[in-house]
C-alpha cells in the first residue's frame, strides 16, 4: 500500500513532470496565459495519460518490443481524438483557445514518457495511480504558472477582475513571460529542494 | 587547457579596480544628467532617484540573501545600472516604473546570473526592455523641454509619423522630446571624452557602432539610395548614449579589439534595420541586447594568437 501511495504522490511532488522532470514544456509555455486554458489543458492531458497508461499496461504482454513506440502512439492518439472531439462538441470556446495544442497532446512527452518508462513494465493498478499522480502534478503546475501569469499579466483570475487600478505586466502574458515564470519557478524549487537535502 | 583565458600572457596588473571604473563611469554620466534635469525639469531628477534607490536596495537585499558581503553594493555597479536605466526612461513617468525597472534590472539582469561579472546582458537594458514590453504606453509618453509651450508631446524625432521639424543644432543640444539621458548629445560627448581620456573605454565599439548606423541609414534613405539623412539618424535617438556608455560595458562586450569591432558593427546593423524596417522607432536597446548574447561566440573566434607559437 505504501508503495502504491508513493507511485501516486511522486507525480505531484518529487517527480513533478513540469518542475522536476521538465517534460511537456511546449503546451505549458503555450497555453498558460489564463487559468481556464491551463486547467483545460491539464484535465485533457490527465485523461489521455490515464487512458493510455491503463490500456498500455493491459496490453504490455502483447505489444512486441521492436514496434512498441508506434503501438503507444496509436493508443495515445485514440484517446487524444476522443478528448479533441468531446471538447469541440461541449466546450467549443476552450477548444478554440487551446487550438493546435489539443491534438498535439499525442506527442506530449509526459504521456509517451510514462508509457515507455512505467506503464509497459508495471501492473494496471500502479499504472493508473502513476497516471493520476502525473496528471494531477501537471495540472497543478499549469494552474500555478497560469495563475501567476494571468494575475500579474492581465490583472484577472478565471477571467474576473481582481484589483482595480492595477497596471498589468503585459510582459508576462506574452511568450517571453512564460519562459521567465517557468524558469524562475524551476530555479526556486531547485533552490528549496537543495536546501532541504542539505539539512 | 585553460578555457578561461581569452588573451595570452603577459597580463599587466594595473591600479584599476572595478570600484574605480564604475565610479568613473558614473561621474562621466553626470553632465548628461544635469542636461536632462535642465531640459525636462525636476521630474527627471525624481525618475533618476527612484531608479538608483531601487537598484541599490534590490542589490543589497540580494547580496544578503546570497550570503555575500552587503558592502559590495558600494562598488558603484548598482548605482551605474540605476543611472543608465533612468537615462533610458522618458521623463515624468510614474514613480513605480523606475522602481520596478531597477528591481528587474538587478534581479533578472544581474543577480540571477551570479552577480557582477557573470551577467550576459547589460542589466540596465534588460530592465528597459522589460518596461518597454510591459507598459508601452508609459514608456512612449514623452515630455517636451520645459521652455516649449505645450508640455506633453507624443513623438520623438525618430517616430515614423511626421512631427515637428528639428535642426541638427536642436538635436545636438537636446532641444527635443526623448529619454532623460539621451537628448543632450553634447553633454554625452563630454562624458564620453572623459572616459576616453581616462582610458576606461576605447573607441572600437562606439565608432564601429555609430559608423555602421550612419552608413546604412545613408544608403537606404527615405528619398532613395545614398540620400539618407545620416547625421539626423546619428543625433536623434539613443545611439550616442548606447554606443559610448552601454555597448562598452566590460562584462557584456568582447575582450579583443577585433571582437569589439565585430560587436559594434553588429549593433549598428541591427539598430539600423530596426529603425528602418521595424515596428519600433528606436532599436539601440534591443540591438545591444542581441549582440550581448553573441559575445561568447565572438570571444571564441577572436582569441588572440600567442606570439611565437609554431603552426602545426
Amino acid at each position: 500500500m505504501k508503495k502504491l501511495l508513493k507511485e501516486f504522490f511522486k507525480g505531484i511532488g518529487s517527480e513533478n513532470p513540469t518542475f522536476r522532470l521538465v517534460l511537456g514544456l511546449c503546451p505549458t509555455l503555450a497555453v498558460s496565459t489564463s487559468v481556464i486554458n491551463g486547467l483545460g489543458m491539464g484535465v485533457a492531458a490527465t485523461f489521455v495519460l490515464l487512458g493510455s497508461n491503463i490500456i498500455i499496461s493491459l496490453l504490455r504482454k502483447f505489444i512486441p518490443d521492436q514496434i512498441r513506440i508506434p503501438c503507444f502512439i496509436v493508443i495515445i492518439a485514440t484517446f487524444v481524438t476522443i478528448v479533441e472531439l468531446t471538447m469541440k462538441a461541449y466546450a467549443p470556446e476552450l477548444s478554440k483557445a487551446l487550438g493546435i495544442f489539443v491534438p498535439l497532446i499525442v506527442v506530449n512527452c509526459i504521456v509517451l514518457g510514462r508509457a515507455e518508462a512505467f506503464a509497459c513494465k508495471q501492473g494496471v493498478f500502479s499504472s493508473t495511480l502513476d497516471a493520476l499522480g502525473m496528471g494531477i502534478g501537471f495540472t497543478l503546475a499549469l494552474l500555478l504558472i497560469s495563475g501567476i501569469r494571468e494575475m500579474l499579466g492581465n490583472g484577472t483570475l478565471f477571467g474576473l477582475l481582481i484589483a482595480k487600478g492595477f497596471e498589468p505586466v503585459l510582459y508576462l502574458v506574452l511568450a517571453p513571460g512564460a519562459l521567465l515564470v517557468i524558469g524562475l519557478l524551476i530555479g526556486g524549487i531547485n533552490f528549496l529542494a537543495r536546501r532541504r537535502s542539505a539539512i | 587547457m585553460n578555457k578561461l583565458t581569452v588573451s595570452p600572457s603577459p597580463h599587466i596588473k594595473s591600479s584599476q579596480t572595478t570600484k574605480k571604473i564604475m565610479w568613473t563611469v558614473v561621474i562621466s554620466l553626470i553632465p548628461a544628467g544635469i542636461a536632462g534635469v535642465y531640459i525636462f525639469g525636476i521630474s527627471s531628477l525624481n525618475v533618476m532617484a527612484f531608479s538608483i534607490l531601487s537598484c541599490i536596495f534590490t542589490e543589497a537585499l540580494f547580496l544578503k540573501f546570497r550570503n555575500r558581503d552587503p558592502k559590495a553594493v558600494l562598488d558603484g555597479s548598482a548605482i551605474l545600472t540605476g543611472l543608465l536605466l533612468a537615462y533610458n526612461l522618458p521623463p515624468g513617468t510614474p514613480f513605480w516604473i523606475p522602481v520596478i525597472g531597477g528591481a528587474v534590472s538587478i534581479i533578472l539582469g544581474k543577480q540571477i546570473f551570479g552577480g557582477l561579472g557573470q551577467n550576459i546582458f547589460n542589466p540596465a537594458l534588460v530592465g528597459r526592455a522589460f518596461l518597454q514590453i510591459s507598459w508601452p504606453v508609459y514608456m512612449t509618453t514623452w515630455k517636451n523641454p520645459i521652455w516649449w509651450p505645450d508640455a506633453i508631446s507624443s513623438a520623438t524625432p525618430l517616430a515614423k509619423e511626421a512631427g515637428p521639424h528639428f535642426t541638427y543644432m536642436d538635436l545636438f543640444l537636446g532641444n527635443r522630446a526623448g529619454c532623460i539621458g539621451e537628448v543632450c548629445v553634447i553633454a554625452l560627448l563630454i562624458g564620453a571624452l572623459f572616459l576616453l581620456v581616462t582610458k576606461i573605454i576605447s573607441l572600437h565599439i562606439p565608432l564601429s557602432f555609430i559608423g555602421t548606423v550612419g552608413v546604412i541609414t545613408w544608403i537606404f534613405g527615405k528619398d532613395g539610395f545614398f540620400k539618407g539623412d545620416f547625421i539626423f539618424n546619428i543625433l536623434a535617438g539613443g545611439i550616442i548614449l548606447g554606443a559610448f556608455f552601454m555597448a562598452t560595458d566590460y562584462v557584456t562586450s568582447p575582450l579583443t579589439k577585433k571582437g569589439k569591432i565585430i560587436f559594434g558593427i553588429g549593433c549598428g546593423v541591427l539598430t539600423a534595420i530596426i529603425r528602418l524596417r521595424g515596428s519600433y522607432p528606436e532599436g539601440v536597446c534591443y540591438s545591444i541586447l542581441f549582440m550581448n548574447a553573441a559575445v561568447p561566440i565572438i570571444d571564441r573566434f577572436t582569441k588572440t594568437k600567442k606570439y611565437g607559437l609554431i603552426k602545426k
